[in-house]
């Protein structure tokens, strides 16, 4: 019952938010989050389970109970942890209570409403980590659209009703092509499954019970299905071309949203890449993985070049997103155990680097109420120490050693080196855009940070408070400790992913 | 020795709506001039309460699997029936509860609440209808009454405008549907349905049966707002008070469905009418084609209005669409999962919409204008009515936050089972279409900055309860929509396993 407390206490505290006046409502809501934090915590640390989810591994807390039975279907309550999932969930709260945290300069009006969506957000997030029948995962992806629209367009920037528009409007039509991805499959299996519970359905296409659909044959189907799904997902990472909602909602989100977005929302699509695309149809991601190559490749360097052209810091985190994104991506097609392994943990790892750079920059602004790189000149003078954090998560986004993006881009060209014809090519040209994400992180610190200090503001630019600082402090030590030791994720991941490896012929 | 009721009490969801109406109507001879509304609204509330009790009690003890028939076959209670009597009743108690406010100056209320009962009688009664000549009878049942209430602000230019829309259309409509029923009746020699069904199988009149079963359906395309008959909805939505739209939309199209599921299915089988012998009328192609131009038509439609109630009259229309995907997806290999869908759709449908509506009604009620940007800020001043109608439009959508988005896909998942994954395909695209109408609304609630200062002042309790109670039921259908489900299939099962 550990799953379902965790988002029945997250939910409750989200109510409790809403109701409460605005003058508690963040004191209250961090406070609240802090349940749900601790739970996902004692689950990691009693965590036991073993193999994958979809390929018939055994769960940690894993509950199924029947919900509807339609026709031949059957809809469950079916939610469990393995090793992929765990991680994401550990991230989830982490980030959501350190969001909250920082949620405190920024937001000053309608609190309790602010309150009540992030934690309503964190229990949407929590369910699509933790749901392994389709009908419920998706009620959970749908349910963390509801609140992000909503975030971004009552507090976000001048353009917030435009972006919060944008983003709602290309992710759920995204969901539907996938829905329909989805769903032609079930329909495809014919008789040989008679649920929408993940883990069935998984197994059935991988022991190859495709019958076809209508005028498609197996074959057609398969392809159509794995690129209406791909589409889907790749809209919510997003890969380039998809990507164009992403640095307007980015841009126009206040902070602790951004955060959210970035550190765990991304997440969303390339672990449902993982668990869809990859598990479910490996032959047809061998087969097509060239292609899905250069679009991995496509918003590595296209995302630096992007970020590289900014002259708003928050674009610049912005869209470095996309690239790093794009690692995830090249990761999972190189089809190892490397290259999954790390593509997996890089989603652990950019969800707290990003986070940190979000809300560095958040600390930023609020002091000097500007984000804009021409604007700014040695920040360093007047806040060291919110600068060395920003300078430490910018490290780690380069991939520093010893700093959890430097694990996750290791074990990912690692595993994407020589793993398919051209996969060499790929990984180079991949391995080049880091030194293009150096390249504009250090331009960006080497103008706004260092320096004569000047600034056009009318601002007083001066130390940040303890609680904007505090969560920053948080997640550098959590990016070094990921670094230094890997295997605080690293294990449970690769017994989550080794057993889909074999099945693509993939060795390594 | 068990107490045995007897048969014709399985009537007892219509005969409580029934009897309402008459002590309505008999309140209102003994006092004509009354005002205490109170009364008035408390009896028809009480009344609708029990017949949707008697409807879920009867579901609850299985009273439909042994379908009764009564009257020679002219009535049939099954669990079709049973199943959209509770959703009339239930509908109609929403409405009576908030027309306790919505009429506070009106100078007909009996009249108003005993139409209203009067014409949720005649809906029960199409689910029940077995025999053409029944259909016809309660149809205009449930239509006559429609027609006044539409009209029932007799000084509002609108109002009167749309009742008269909607009476020429209807009287147009029904006489199209009673000669259809004239025709059949030439071929078949009956109008019970299943001896219908039987003589259609091999008759040589193929040519006249088919012009009747289409005529038949103009009829029913009438009621449920399909197209080519719908165009009188749009008017007769937006002239009523909003309380009657709500009904309109949302009880009197599910009758029309009731009464198409049953009449097609039954009396004129596919594989009699479409594939046999004796093949005369495809009419599941005609539904399919009307089902896709509904559809599209209606939310392409709402996407390009000015006014709120308007953008859910269109919608309205467009949902419409999605439920003929029960008639339309019938060709023998999901039959019981597809009709399920529909009328699992239609149930959610019920609450969702006259939610929807209803929440009109409270912005009349308040003067907030009728165009989207009158609404704007609104969620500053009213956030619970605004979180309620957040939750109808985003189920209405087939966002996971209601109902809806269950039925919906069920639908849908059931479309695709039968073969017709196009149909889905449509559907799906007009979903998505819709989200941004729907969320046009919600923008204008919670986002947008206020105009003006809005004048609310009173929160009244009737619309309020009406508007809560249909919210909680829209997203307790979501974790609850098992046993509906189970219903809907039973309800389904009987028409055409």
């Amino acid at each position: 019952m550990w799953i379902e407390a965790l988002i029945a206490v997250t939910m409750l505290g989200a109510f409790a938010a809403f109701l409460a006046p605005d003058k508690v409502a963040g004191k209250l809501a961090f406070a609240l989050s802090l349940l749900p934090l601790a739970g996902s915590l004692w689950m990691y640390s009693t965590y036991e389970a073993s193999g994958n989810a979809l390929t018939g591994g055994t769960l940690a807390f894993e509950e199924n109970f029947q919900w509807v039975v339609a026709g031949p279907y059957s809809l469950s309550w079916h939610v469990g942890l393995d090793g992929i999932s765990m991680p994401l969930v550990v991230l989830t709260t982490v980030l959501t209570t350190l969001a909250l945290l920082s949620s405190w300069t920024p937001i000053d009006e309608r609190q309790s409403q602010f309150y009540g969506l992030m934690l309503f957000l964190e229990a949407g997030l929590l369910g699509v980590f933790s749901a392994l029948d389709f009908f419920l995962w998706f009620v959970f992806w749908e349910m963390v659209l509801v609140p992000m629209y909503v975030l971004i367009g009552v507090w976000g920037g001048p353009r917030r009703k435009y972006a919060a528009i944008k983003m709602f409007v290309y992710t759920n039509i995204a969901s539907l092509v996938m829905f329909i991805g989805f769903i032609a499959l079930v329909f495809g299996l014919g008789d040989s499954v008679t649920s929408l519970d993940m883990p069935a359905v998984a197994q059935a296409l991988r022991a190859g019970q495709l019958q076809g659909l209508g005028p498609f044959g197996p074959e057609t189907l398969k392809v159509l299905a794995f690129f209406a799904m791909f589409v889907g997902f790749a809209v919510k990472v997003p890969v380039v071309p998809f990507h164009t909602w992403l640095p307007d909602a980015h841009v126009e989100a206040p902070t602790p949203v951004s955060v959210m977005l970035a550190g765990v929302l991304l997440k969303m699509g390339t672990y449902a890449l993982l668990r869809f695309n990859f598990t479910m149809l490996p032959d047809v991601a061998r087969d097509y993985a060239v292609l899905i190559a250069v679009f991995a490749v496509v918003s590595v360097i296209y995302g630096a070049m992007l970020a590289l052209a900014q002259s708003d810091l928050k674009r610049i985190v912005a869209y470095s997103s996309v690239s790093s994104m794009g690692y995830v991506i090249l990761g999972l097609v190189a089809y190892t155990m490397y290259g999954m392994g790390g593509a997996t943990f890089q989603m652990v790892a950019h969800g707290l680097i990003s986070g940190l750079m979000f809300m560095s920059v958040g600390v930023i602004y609020n002091t000097t109420h500007t984000r804009m790189v021409s604007d700014m000149s040695g920040m360093a003078s007047k806040m060291p120490f919110t600068v060395a954090v920003f300078v430490a998560g910018a490290f780690g986004y380069m991939g520093l050693p010893l700093m959890a993006g430097f694990a996750a881009e290791l074990f990912i060209f690692l595993g994407s080196f020589g793993a398919f014809a051209g996969s060499v090519w790929f990984t180079a040209i991949a391995m080049f855009g880091i030194v293009i994400v150096a390249g504009y992180l250090l331009f960006a610190m080497q103008r706004t940070l260092f320096g004569p200090f000047e600034l056009e503001t009318d601002y007083e630019v001066g130390r940040a408070p303890f609680h904007d600082v505090a969560p920053l402090v948080v997640l550098v030590l959590l990016v070094i400790l990921l670094g230094v030791d890997p295997n605080i994720f690293f294990g449970m991941i690769q017994d989550a992913v080794s057993p889909l490896v074999p099945a693509a012929g993939g060795g390594h | 020795m068990a107490f045995q009721l007897p048969n014709w009490m399985a009537l007892a969801p219509t005969l409580a709506l029934g009897l309402t109406a008459l002590v309505l109507l008999l309140v209102d001879s003994i006092d004509p001039d009354t005002t205490d509304r109170g009364l008035l609204a408390a009896i028809a509330t009480v009344g609708s309460l029990a017949s949707a009790g008697f409807a879920a009690w009867y579901l609850l003890a299985g009273t439909g699997d042994q379908p009764f028939t009564l009257y020679s076959e002219a009535l049939v209670v099954d669990t079709m029936a049973l199943f959209f009597a509770f959703v009339f009743a239930s509908v109609t108690a929403m409405v009576t509860v908030a027309s306790y406010d919505y009429l506070r100056d009106h100078a007909y209320q009996a009249e108003y609440y005993a139409l209203v009962t009067l014409a949720a009688t005649g809906m029960t009664l199409m689910a029940a209808a077995n025999s053409l000549a029944v259909v016809f009878v309660s149809l205009e049942l449930a239509s006559l009454p429609s027609y006044a209430l539409v009209a029932i602000l007799k000084k509002n230019r609108g109002s009167v405008e749309a009742g008269l829309k909607y009476f020429l259309i209807g009287a147009l409509s029904a006489s199209v549907f009673a000669y259809g029923i004239s025709l059949i009746y030439g071929v078949s020699g009956s109008l019970v349905l299943p001896e219908v069904a039987s003589s259609v199988a091999q008759t040589e009149l193929t040519g006249v049966l088919g012009i009747g079963v289409m005529m038949v359906l103009g009829g029913f395309a009438f009621k449920t707002a399909s197209v080519p008959f719908h165009f009188w909805a749009p008017e007769a939505y937006e002239g009523a008070p909003a309380p009657i739209s709500a009904f309109l939309s949302s009880a009197s199209k599910a009758a029309g469905f009731a009464a198409a599921f049953r009449v097609m299915t039954v009396a004129f089988p596919v594989a009699a009418v479409a594939e046999g012998a004796a093949a005369s009328v495809d009419w599941v192609l005609a539904v399919q084609i009307l089902a896709v131009v509904t559809m599209t038509l209606g939310n392409f439609a709402a996407a390009t209005q000015d006014t709120v109630k308007r953008m859910l009259a269109y919608s309205s229309v467009g949902h419409a669409g999605y439920a003929l995907i029960g008639l339309a997806a019938l060709t023998g290999n999901n039959d019981t999962f597809v009709l399920a869908g529909s009328m699992a759709h239609l149930l959610v449908y019920g609450f969702m919409n006259t939610g929807a509506f209803l929440f009109i009604a409270l912005t009349e009620h308040w003067s907030i204008g009728r165009r989207f940007e009158d609404f704007n800020g609104l969620a500053s001043q009213a956030p619970f009515a605004c979180a309620a109608m957040t939750v109808f439009l985003f189920s209405l959508a087939g966002v996971p936050v209601g109902g809806g988005a269950l039925s919906k896909w069920f639908l849908f998942a059931g479309a695709v089972g039968a073969g017709f994954w196009w149909l889905a395909a449509v559907g799906v695209i007009n979903s998505a279409l819709s989200l941004y109408y729907y969320s046009r609304v919600v923008k204008a609630m919670w986002i947008e900055e206020a105009s003006g200062e809005f004048a609310i002042e009173s929160r009244p309790a009737g619309l309020y309860a009406a508007l809560v109670t249909a919210a909680v039921v829209t997203v307790l259908l979501l974790p609850g929509f098992g046993p509906v489900w189970e219903f809907a299939t039973e309800a389904a099962a009987a028409l055409v396993a």
